[in-house]
């Protein structure tokens, strides 16, 4: 169904060539029809995507034993674990960026000694955004991994009466920690330019206000930019959250995984899954009903993640509206 | 002649006179470590890139030869080899999702500034746009793999199917980005155009566009900057293949991004030879990602919010 | 150059002047000795500010050049003169509020009570808790109650009062603002729910709740419809009895009205450098002013 309406959309690059040169009505109708086609092709890819999903996924939310990977028994068994894996991924890599990204945004903005150090800044950003999650991959589980495990045993000795570094640390370095934070790195960028566009947006008669009282720069900040921007961070976070729970290539090429694992240790060599990786490195060798638990588990990816952007849409407007 | 009250105090008692007000030890002590915090947030964001990009230079240097550009995989087990397979997957797939996305979404941009306004379609659309951007990527691979089993049966790997899952993360970006650009055009040159006796599409089509040509442009290559290293999705529809292959419709496809994987999971004996294929794919990829990103910076200055709303 | 002779204002205007175009016969009208105003030590304490070869710049672009002043202690002085002629740069030169801009700059001195502001180990955040400023839009902090926006320097420092001692304060400073009768019963409401010119008043009382000695206003009552700006330059007046006002304005009639001191800013063209063209007694200024250039502003703005 969006094959035919993208056809329609396709005709829109020709309709305005071919049509008559005073003909207004004719051209008007068949230009304003291919545009009006296209948003409806565009809304109706979404309810496609959800349709194909839910056709391929649906019977294995009901499937038994033999029809899901892992050897788990039922659906809920098999995603359960897997859910707590992508949620604690993804608050660590939240927990981990959150600061650094409403500093690097404050260094952009209100820190800026000028106009071009907060473009430059910029523009790392940009470009940390834009490395690919599979770059990452590699450079966290070759790079990173190794690197770290000096300070898993360090960690281990001497903080291990707390849960997160009990037991046997990793001898690779890939555990859910490095996943945490190679991904912390993916979505700083993201975070911060939410942040910077509401730092960017204080009004600049509050800092002045502030500063005329006798404030410090960080009291400034702490009494003019940031109540203002609050939302705008929630918001950023929520973005941020949303795609560390998506993110795939990063954690499955960094995360030593064992699947149906729910532990709360963040240096082991033992460390749960998450739905995202799970899916990435179990599909290309699975079939029949195994692929239609892969695809029930993107379902339940893609419901989480929905239901965290709504919550950010939402913080976003009421800064907004403020 | 000159009535002076009071002058020439010395300098030290100038500072005495304000230590009074002067802010206190604490106060300045929490505006310095916050100076300082703000300061070590922006250096420890470069930290990670530049870490990143060393090593891609670093190790991908090792194996950046000319066959890499002129060999396929085909038959290599061991060293030797190259990407050009991978590359020309990329370029192709790149290329079939830029053909969907671009005029639908830049049609559907049209739809809802120039035609839709306020009306249901055009809310809803602007809502499934909202929903789109939030899709995880590998679900729209997982997306694109249910609708060509569905048509074509179970199993089915094709780049025309990497492409379809590429373009459900691409339109949502084309959609948002050209909406914005097309809502800085000025009302006047419409009004303009339409006084002139012009219908409507002419008017959109000969002044609207043309005048949001520059912002377009720069949203699409938005667009296919953020496919361009997507890979679970493509590892999910695509596929992997070690040869190259110039169809689209039928069969595996190898892409960059992909290559760069499999190098690093499917290892022959030789490890040493794949982590440097992989690692050459890495710096071969991230050299593109720059190419694009300085193109889309070199683009007008007004279209630097769009960037950021990525 | 000239210097003044603040007193005790128990008359209408302050008998206090002094220019960089400043005569003998000025001086001596202001030296003449006047009942109950102590020793010349005395004055350190009142808030007198003289100002001396001050320029201000953006960059490398000089906006006020060369601007020698001084500024009369518990009077109101004000600053008129074409747009872009500089007043407003000055202005916030004084609290040191210019170089908040990135790039911004001023040189010369600038003295409170005989202590150059821009002397080397002075922290401009000690300047300007001394020397407030109440901006053209009012900007009550929109996140925070009525009550609250009188605390805000306090808070801001870390050192909120509570209780009965921050109702006192709280109390004491909207008084003073003109503004305690009007907000007595909602003082927890948001600062954003007051008219204009209540908020512009409310910003007065935040202003003074640090205890400045200097309160600087920039074109405060351009943003207030007629009967907020009458109460405003009735509170500036008053206000005057306890703090050193210095305020900008575009409106002739306001600075002839309120002030006891006028200084006239004047450029060559647009793009050149803002300079203080005559100052003295407001009376002197709009009666008889020494310079063409003044003369002709005054006229034009009168007809």
């Amino acid at each position: 169904m969006s094959v035919s309406a993208l056809d329609l959309a396709q005709g829109a690059g020709r309709a305005p060539v071919g049509g008559p040169a005073g003909g207004a009505t004719p051209g008007e109708r068949g230009f304003a029809g291919a545009m009006k086609g296209a948003a409806i092709a565009v809304a109706l890819v979404l309810v496609g995507v959800l349709i194909f999903l839910a056709v391929r996924g649906g019977p294995a939310f009901f499937a038994g034993a033999a029809d899901l990977p892992a050897h788990a028994g039922n659906f809920l068994s098999l995603a359960a674990p897997l859910a707590f894996g992508s949620l604690w991924v993804a608050v660590i890599a939240l927990a981990v960026a959150s600061l650094p990204s409403i500093g690097v945004a404050l260094a952009a903005t209100i820190y800026a000694p000028s106009a071009r150090f907060g473009r430059l800044l910029g523009a790392v950003l940009d470009l940390l955004a834009a490395v690919p999650s599979v770059v990452f991959g590699l450079w966290g589980l070759m790079v990173l991994a190794p690197a770290m495990v000096p300070l898993y045993d360090w960690a281990h000795q001497h903080l291990g009466w707390l849960p997160f570094f009990a037991g046997q640390p990793s001898v690779t370095g890939r555990t859910v920690l490095t996943a945490g934070l190679v991904v912390a790195v993916m979505i700083l960028p993201i975070m911060a330019a939410m942040c910077r566009e509401s730092f960017a947006l204080t009004p600049p008669a509050l800092m002045e206000a502030a500063y005329a009282l006798g404030a410090t720069r960080w009291e400034m900040v702490r009494t003019a930019v940031l109540p203002v921007a609050r939302s705008g961070i929630v918001a950023g976070g929520m973005l941020g959250l949303g795609r560390a729970l998506g993110e795939t290539m990063a954690v499955a090429m960094v995360l030593s995984a064992t699947p149906g694992l729910i532990s709360v240790n963040v240096i082991s060599a033992e460390n749960p899954s998450t739905i995202a990786a799970f899916i990435a490195s179990t599909f290309p060798e699975s079939t029949g009903s195994k692929v239609s638990a892969l695809i029930a588990l993107g379902l339940v990816l893609f419901a989480i993640s929905l239901v965290v952007s709504i919550l950010g849409r939402r913080f976003a407007k009421t800064g907004v509206a403020k | 002649m000159t009535l002076t009250l009071t002058r020439k105090a010395p300098q030290s008692d100038a500072v005495a006179t304000f230590a009074s007000c002067r802010p206190t030890w604490r106060r300045r002590t929490k505006d310095r470590l916050a100076t300082t915090a703000v300061v070590g947030a922006a250096v420890l964001t470069a930290v990670p890139l530049t870490l990143v990009i060393w090593a891609a230079i670093q190790r991908g240097s090792e194996r950046l030869d000319l066959t890499l550009f002129t060999n396929s995989m085909r038959g290599v087990v061991g060293q030797g080899g190259g990407l050009l397979h991978a590359l020309t997957g990329t370029l192709l797939i790149t290329a079939a999702t830029a053909v969907i996305s671009i005029p639908l979404g830049i049609s559907a941009a049209i739809y809802l500034t120039e035609y839709g306004g306020q009306t249901r379609l055009a809310s809803i659309t602007r809502r499934a746009v909202d929903i789109m951007v939030s899709i995880p990527s590998i679900v729209a691979g997982l997306a694109a793999y249910a609708l060509f089993s569905l048509l074509l049966g179970p199993g089915t790997r094709s780049g025309l199917a990497g492409a379809v899952a590429l373009a459900m993360i691409m339109i949502p970006v084309v959609v948002r980005a050209s909406e914005e650009v097309l809502r800085l055009v000025p009302g006047d040159l419409r009004e303009a155009g339409l006084a002139l006796g012009s219908p409507k599409w002419r008017v959109i089509w000969r002044i609207v566009l043309p005048t949001a040509l520059p912002g377009l442009t720069a949203g699409s290559v938005l667009g296919v900057a953020r496919i361009i290293g997507e890979t679970a999705p493509l590892l999910l529809v695509a596929g992997f293949t070690d040869a190259m292959n110039y169809n689209l419709a039928e069969g595996r496809m190898a892409t960059l991004p992909v290559y760069i994987y499999t190098q690093w999971s499917a290892k022959g004996l030789d490890t040493a030879a794949y982590d440097q294929r992989a690692w050459a794919g890495a710096l071969v990829l991230m050299a593109v990602v720059v190419v694009l990103q300085v193109a889309a910076r070199a683009l007008p200055p007004q279209i630097a919010k769009l960037r950021r709303n990525r | 150059m000239t210097a003044t002779v603040p007193n005790s204002m128990t008359n209408s205007k302050a008998v206090a002047a002094a220019t960089a175009t400043g005569t003998a016969q000025d001086a001596a009208r202001l030296a003449a000795p006047t009942p109950g105003v102590g020793s010349p030590g005395a004055h350190a304490a009142v808030g007198s500010m003289s100002i001396d070869n001050v320029s201000c710049f953006y960059g490398s672009h000089l906006a006020v050049a060369d601007v020698s002043l001084e500024i009369p202690g518990r009077a109101v002085t004000a600053f008129i003169g074409p747009s872009g002629c500089g007043k407003s740069t000055l202005l916030r030169a004084i609290n040191r509020m210019h170089e908040v801009i990135p790039g911004a700059k001023a040189v010369g001195s600038i003295k409170l009570d005989g202590v150059d502001l821009y002397t080397k180990g002075i922290d401009p955040v000690s300047v300007r808790s001394k020397v407030g400023m109440v901006f053209q839009k009012p900007n009550p902090f929109p996140a925070m109650s009525i009550k609250d926006n009188v605390l805000a320097g306090l808070i801001i420092r870390g050192a909120r009062p509570r209780g009965s001692a921050a109702d006192e304060l709280v109390e004491r400073c909207l008084t003073r603002a003109h503004l305690w009768d009007e907000v007595k019963d909602r003082l927890k409401k948001s600062g954003d729910s007051l008219s204009g010119g209540q908020q512009q008043r409310l910003c007065i009382a935040r202003a003074i709740a640090v205890q400045p000695d200097v309160v600087l206003m920039d074109e405060p009552c351009s943003a207030l419809d007629p009967i907020s700006t009458l109460a405003i330059e009735e509170l500036m007046r008053d206000l005057a009895r306890d703090y050193t006002v210095v305020v900008v304005t575009h409106n002739m009639a306001q600075a002839n009205r309120i002030s006891d001191v006028t200084a006239f800013f004047s450029l060559a063209s647009a793009g050149q450098p803002g300079r203080l063209v005559e100052a003295g007694l407001t009376t002197d200024i709009f009666s008889a002013p020494k310079v063409t250039a003044t003369r002709d502003y005054i006229d034009g703005r009168f007809g």
